[in-house]
């Protein structure tokens, strides 16, 4: 090439052509449900994957003290019980509680007695789960009054805690991690098996293709559950076999899509025009057959991506998913649905979240589909 | 027709065979047995127990011995439920599941079509909107969410409906179960029925038909609907294996005494034999439903030749 003698050529008009593929994507953004989709999307990638940096709880740290507390923007506990909690303390330190005011992660209170208290009291507050490192300030009335400085841990949780008490918020974002990853990886799984194997048996065509597609044929009629659950069972329970089984299950559709295409390409000119040249086959397979099924295939895996993440959530359902102190949406999901009536918050977050994620995602595929078909122009 | 009927089961005996055969030694490589339970058998027990179930023989005879015998209709006993042979496990379940997913299925496939229908023909309305939306939901909620909301609304808060089991079979009982097994399929044939009759309701026989001054519901219903059943019609074989087989999830739910809960009890509890009972049911099934879609498919689509 480097010896080829560059001759310029007319300058080029003024309004370019657009490829098939600037099209698409000028349809695409146009379309604004999809493009709706693909930013929420995008936001919720952002939560589940970035969100645990701005948190300060970590999905398996335990609350002992805040088990199964429902969701509430302010901080636990609020003003009120801890004015209960610091009644309760000034009650077993026989003092008077007079004055009592939380700010931030302090409280200061004045107590008053009869007597003079003894600045040892202090112990008392301590004591109390609520409170810590009391402190004498100020002593008023010849000790009669003294007033009280200290700590309060006050914890947030947005979501509420769950019955082990785990931050929810925490959670939704690791099941996020975990539902996303596992749609994605999955989805990458069966998009690469099922499109060499559908390229493969369409393009050979004959006899292979009638023993190949005869095979996807048995697997279909192979119960979904029964295979899944056998994978599962054979490669135990770890979270990167989950995926890879997920997607080796998956990839049937792809295959006979990919196939139903490479038989209308393979009659195609530039197909011939590479036989001519002395390609292999899997030369002509992987450098043309293959990049012109990606219109279908793209829009396919907008459909396996939801599939795989519902799919997942039912291997959680059977308790064949991630495992505890991991988890993922499907996991929060059927752990929820459980404690539906005592804990409604532990069923709503997740499934939102899940829920506007495959919204989303449908949404996007739609508009995909209606970008990359050509009879709509 | 006939011919075709009988060539088309003649080929499902071999697909049915390596069926039977991939699951068999599937199910047999992965690790475990029905009989490793927490606590360990005794050896003398273990041994006892393997030599009354032939699990101390070769695989290929284990394989050998249980061919034959499916081909009499003996699925061998099962080994979870003790006293109790597959065929009577599958032959008393069936039935409740049979029942439950018939009713699902005329509901989603009637509820489907319907609904599609009336979003295609007020494409890009706020009717359309909602219907496309709610079926979105109804896609994209797994059913164990829906099983347990459902019980919550109409079983505990409004007190309406009885909140699971089987009971006396009567209506009620079925409501719930029936609507959480069909909104998933609902939402699925709602979705193809709409895209296919937009298409053809843009085709050229339509808009002669139109043209003539048929009344819009005879053009709808008589010509448009023949050609937008076909892919609601290809969906149908998957579906209709899926719901009249039972559902391992909404059967747990409902405490429903189907069939379904049987592929994962017997999966996980590596109980062989019921496992391959129910592999055997499923592929019976998707293999009749196949034929039935395909024979469907010459009723609707006259091009379509079965010859």
């Amino acid at each position: 090439m480097t010896d080829m003698v560059y001759t310029p050529l007319a300058p080029l008009p003024e309004t370019r052509s657009r490829s098939l593929f600037q099209l698409a994507a000028l349809r695409f953004r146009r379309n604004r449900a999809a493009m709706a989709g693909c930013v929420v999307l995008v936001l919720i990638a952002l939560f589940s994957f970035l969100g645990p940096l701005f948190i300060s709880h970590k999905y398996d740290q335990v609350f002992p003290s805040y088990v199964s507390v429902p969701p509430s923007l302010e901080a636990r506990p609020n003003a009120g019980s801890l004015q209960e909690a610091m009644e309760g303390v000034a009650a077993r330190a026989r003092v008077t509680l007079k004055e009592f005011a939380v700010e931030g992660q302090a409280f200061t209170a004045t107590v008053t007695s009869d007597s003079e208290i003894d600045p040892r009291t202090t112990r008392y507050f301590d004591r109390a789960n609520e409170f810590d490192e009391t402190q004498v300030v100020a002593t008023e009335d010849g000790g009669k009054t003294l007033k009280l400085e200290g700590k309060v841990s006050r914890e947030y949780f947005f979501f509420g805690t769950d019955s082990n008490g785990r931050d929810m918020l925490a959670r939704v974002m690791l099941g996020g991690q975990i539902s996303i990853a596992v749609g994605l990886l999955a989805s990458i799984v069966s998009l690469g098996v099922g499109v060499i194997y559908g390229a493969t048996s369409g393009y050979i065509g004959g006899r292979v293709d009638n023993v190949m597609m005869r095979f996807v044929e048995i697997l279909y009629s192979l119960p979904f559950v029964f295979l899944v659950v056998v994978l599962v069972v054979f490669f135990g329970r770890s979270f990167i076999l989950i995926f890879l089984v997920i997607g080796a299950v998956e990839w049937l559709d792809m295959a006979r899509i990919v196939r139903g295409q490479t038989l209308a390409l393979k009659r195609r000119e530039f197909v011939g025009a590479a036989q001519a040249l002395g390609l292999t086959d899997w030369q002509i397979i992987r450098r043309h057959i293959i990049p012109n099924t990606i219109g279908p295939v793209v829009v396919f895996v907008t459909v396996v991506v939801p599939k795989v993440i519902l799919l997942e959530s039912f291997l959680s359902f059977l308790g064949l998913g991630v495992q505890a102190p991991l988890t993922s949406w499907g996991a929060l999901i059927s752990e929820g649905a459980n404690n539906i009536q005592s804990a409604p918050w532990l069923l709503i977050f997740p499934a939102i979240f899940f829920v506007v994620t495959l919204f989303s995602l449908n949404f996007a595929g739609d508009g995909l589909r209606d970008a990359l078909d050509p009879k709509d122009r | 027709m006939i011919s075709f009927v009988l060539r088309r089961l003649a080929s499902a005996v071999p697909t049915l065979f390596i069926v039977v055969t991939i699951s068999f030694f599937l199910m047999r490589f992965a690790p475990g047995g029905p009989f490793n339970l927490e606590r360990p058998l005794p050896p003398q027990t273990m041994a006892n127990l393997m030599r009354t179930y032939q699990l101390d023989q070769p695989l290929w005879r284990q394989y050998l011995t249980y061919i034959t015998n499916a081909v009499t209709g003996d699925f061998g006993p099962s080994y979870i439920y003790k006293d109790n042979t597959v065929a009577e496990l599958i032959a008393k379940g069936l039935p409740y599941s049979l029942e439950l997913g018939f009713y699902a299925l005329l509901v989603a496939l009637i509820g489907g079509v319907l609904a599609g229908t009336i979003a295609a023909l007020r494409q890009n309305s706020i009717l359309d909107f909602a219907i496309m939306s709610v079926s979105t939901i109804g896609v994209t909620v797994p059913n164990f969410v829906v099983g347990p909301v459902l019980t919550l609304i109409f079983a505990v808060i409004l007190a309406w409906l009885p909140a699971g089991s089987w009971g006396d079979g009567s209506l009620r009982f079925l409501i719930l179960p029936m609507i959480a097994l069909a909104l998933p399929q609902l939402a699925v044939f709602a979705r193809l029925t709409r895209g296919s009759m937009i298409e053809a309701l843009h085709t050229d026989h339509i808009r002669t038909a139109r043209a003539y001054g048929l009344p819009a519901r005879t053009v709808v219903v008589t010509h448009a609907m023949r050609a937008a059943l076909l892919p609601v019609v290809s969906y149908l074989a998957p579906c209709a294996a899926a719901l009249l087989t039972g559902s391992a999830v909404i059967e747990t739910i409902f405490t429903i005494p189907g069939v379904g809960r049987y592929f994962v009890l017997g999966a996980i509890n590596r109980d062989y034999t019921l496992v391959m009972g129910t592999v055997v049911l499923v592929a019976i099934f998707v293999i009749v439903f196949n034929l039935v879609v395909d024979i469907l498919y010459g009723l609707l689509d006259p091009r379509v030749r079965h010859d």
